[in-house]
């Protein structure tokens, strides 16, 4: 119960901080805008949500593996200060890690929903919807992981912060540089499952396919396509989706965990 | 005076007679309702009969009509029920109007082709207004001249592709006219082979196994204003000539080898004014010359045209090309047909003159249309970045686009509403 108190106290601090600092109100305003210009240029709810998959899967993960990493850097002396108070390294964690996601989820909800609610369309949209911020907020929850495992990896701000571009720029362009590559090194080989494994390996390409077999089944309804639908689509497929991003969360996070815990402050 | 009272009298009476009988049946056509067997009333009738159907169910089938300028008109609730025996009506005689019946249940075969109206060497024949359900075929027109098919709602058995027949199916005939039916749960929709100088418009093919419209062997003929949706393979029209295809809808027909229309060895054709939304594949071109391709509007499909090398001729102008995932896709970098004037809703340059007219060519190709061509497998990458950049670089210095594929005089507006 103790426990439970001291990090519901600890993120309470955290987010009043957090709310402090401008960039969340910046974030908050840029999905505002982007979503209502959206409505203003396109027009119907479902090319929205369909132009907004594209900024969801480019901005999110950027956003959450540069701030993430930044905001535990700076909070170094702030954890530190905590550590001397008789709390546990656990709940100061798991403090931060709250302290870091719940706002940038909160934001990136509210910022797509409240053009959809003045705009008329969000009852009629909600499934479609619902799916895009589900998507949104996994991937802001794993890059904000992958953030927290690159700030407890290297004491050095520079060098995390760059650590963070690359990671970044690895899971939006260089991994599907080198799934094209396997494509090509081995066109006369049924590839359709190793590529499928492959793109599931890494979380941003399964966001991707997950939100192309909602919103854009036309082009994925060819030949090829069907079979990638067949199986994302499948109810196997979307527990599959949901097991990998689970992963994607727990794996970066244990290990940061385990870090932070043992770490020489 | 008594006597003239009479006679004026008895003259109106006559003038009245021959006038009933007139406005009854002009021309000295009669009417004769059917009482039991339509067979048989239909044995017994002479030229210029019209055969009124009364309501109720008919269990009859291969009912033949041999006589010339008969008319089988059903009244509301006349059905008549084949109970899966062969065919139903069959017509080999001139000038026959068959409306407003109920026909249903024809045999299935794997070898014959049974159907609800057979038309046989018939000319000059109307069928109008008529209810088909659960039948092989609906209507067949066989060898025959100058008929309409018109207002019937025709609805198949939605069996297997296999033993399932088409909604009108006509075959060696010419100069029918094919409007306003609807049609579903067929083989085909409609189909045609060997006909010529066929009109089909207005009519609306919806959820067929094959093609809403088959089109094969046929020339100078017309369909504008049908609308085929989600049929399991869109339209399809080869080796034929001279077909104008104008303000049709073609839209969800969706499936690893859908398309709103599939051309195959077409020429002098013209396609203009229709919409195409959702397809899998819009347009498909295989081995047409001299189509022009003309204020269409594309939007959200997966391909809006595909166009094989083969193809040559053909013109492109007026369209709008809107938020379709690949715009144009070819398998070579040789290309000898014209695109110019279209509206591209990812053009992304600029109008310095003013003029409506973008100063800087479009290429609609994507180096991804032509990777996903080589290989399917990498459509798992739609919308990654990766891609995009690779487009981009490919756009700024093209290497594996066809160079002449280029739209010149691309729109900075969408032509179409």
């Amino acid at each position: 119960m103790k426990m439970n108190t001291n990090t519901l106290k600890l993120i309470k601090y955290q987010l009043r901080d957090v709310m402090r600092s401008r960039w969340v109100l910046f974030y908050l305003a840029f999905f505002i805008l982007i979503t209502d210009a959206l409505f203003r240029f396109g027009g119907s709810g479902d090319r929205v949500i369909l132009s907004l998959m594209n900024v969801v899967l480019l901005v999110i993960p950027l956003v959450s593996i540069m701030l993430g990493t930044m905001y535990l850097y700076n909070s170094r002396e702030y954890t530190e200060l905590m550590l001397s108070q008789p709390v546990k390294r656990i709940q100061m964690f798991a403090a931060l890690f709250s302290g870091l996601v719940l706002p940038l989820a909160a934001t990136v909800s509210v910022g797509i929903a409240l053009p959809f609610i003045w705009n008329g369309v969000l009852l009629s949209h909600i499934g479609a919807l619902g799916y895009l911020l589900a998507t949104a907020v996994a991937l802001t929850i794993i890059f904000s992981a992958l953030a927290f495992a690159i700030g407890l990896l290297t004491e050095d701000k520079i060098k995390g912060l760059g650590l963070a571009v690359v990671l970044w720029l690895f899971f939006a362009v260089i991994y599907d540089g080198l799934i094209l590559l396997v494509i090509y090194m081995f066109s006369h080989y049924p590839l359709q499952q190793p590529v499928l494994i492959m793109s599931m390996l890494n979380p941003l390409d399964l966001a991707r396919i997950a939100l192309l077999i909602q919103f854009e089944a036309s082009t994925l309804m060819g030949f090829t396509g069907a079979v990638f639908q067949r199986f994302f689509g499948s109810m196997s497929g979307q527990i599959a989706i949901v097991l990998v991003m689970v992963a994607w969360i727990s794996i970066p996070l244990g290990w940061g965990a385990r870090r932070f815990i043992r770490k020489d402050f | 005076m008594k006597k003239s009272i009479k006679k004026i009298l008895l003259l109106v009476v006559l003038l009245l007679v021959v006038a009933v009988s007139l406005a009854a049946s002009p021309y000295g056509e009669r009417e004769i309702r059917v009482d039991g067997s339509i067979a048989a009333a239909v044995e017994q009738a002479s030229p210029g009969d019209i055969l009124i159907i009364p309501e109720g169910v008919y269990r009859e089938s291969g009912i033949t009509l041999k006589t010339n300028r008969i008319t089988l008109r059903g009244e509301p609730g006349a059905v008549i029920d084949g109970e899966g025996n062969g065919h139903i009506l069959i017509i080999k005689a001139d000038s026959v109007h068959i409306e407003g019946l109920t026909v249903r249940n024809t045999g299935l075969s794997h070898v014959r082709d049974y159907s609800a109206i057979r038309l046989e060497g018939a000319a000059h024949f109307r069928v109008n207004n008529n209810r088909l359900e659960n039948n092989m075929f609906g209507i067949y027109v066989s060898r025959s001249a100058q008929g309409e098919v018109t207002g019937n709602r025709i609805a198949g058995g939605g069996a297997r592709e296999s033993n399932s027949g088409n909604g009108v199916h006509i075959f060696d005939s010419q100069k029918v006219k094919v409007s306003e039916n609807h049609i579903s749960l067929h083989r085909d929709g409609i189909y045609l082979e060997f006909a010529t100088s066929v009109e089909i418009t207005q009519n609306v093919a919806i959820d067929n196994m094959r093609y809403g419209l088959h089109y094969m062997f046929s020339r100078d003929s017309v369909y504008s204003g049908n609308e085929f949706r989600r049929n399991n393979a869109g339209v399809a029209v080869m080796y034929s000539r001279d077909v104008v295809m104008n303000d049709n809808i073609f839209a969800d027909n969706l499936g690893p080898a859908s398309y709103g229309i599939l051309m195959k060895e077409i020429s002098g054709s013209e396609v203009a004014g229709n919409r195409f939304e959702n397809n899998t594949i819009a347009l498909y071109s295989e081995g047409s010359s001299r189509v022009r391709i003309e204020n269409n509007s594309f939007k959200q499909n997966g391909w809006a045209v595909k166009i094989w090398a083969n193809s040559t001729d053909n013109v492109f102008s007026g369209n709008a090309f809107i938020d379709n995932t690949f715009d144009v896709a070819t398998n070579s970098r040789q290309h000898y047909n014209t695109f110019a004037g279209n509206y591209w809703s990812n053009y992304d340059g600029y109008d310095l003159a003013g003029d409506g007219i973008g100063d800087v060519p479009h290429r609609p190709v994507r180096l991804y249309s032509i990777i996903v061509e080589r290989n399917p497998v990498s459509l798992i990458l739609h919308r990654s970045l990766f891609i995009d950049v690779l487009d981009l670089a490919e756009r700024v210095m093209p290497a594996l686009t066809p160079e002449t594929l280029v739209d010149e005089k691309p729109l900075m507006k969408s032509p179409l509403p």
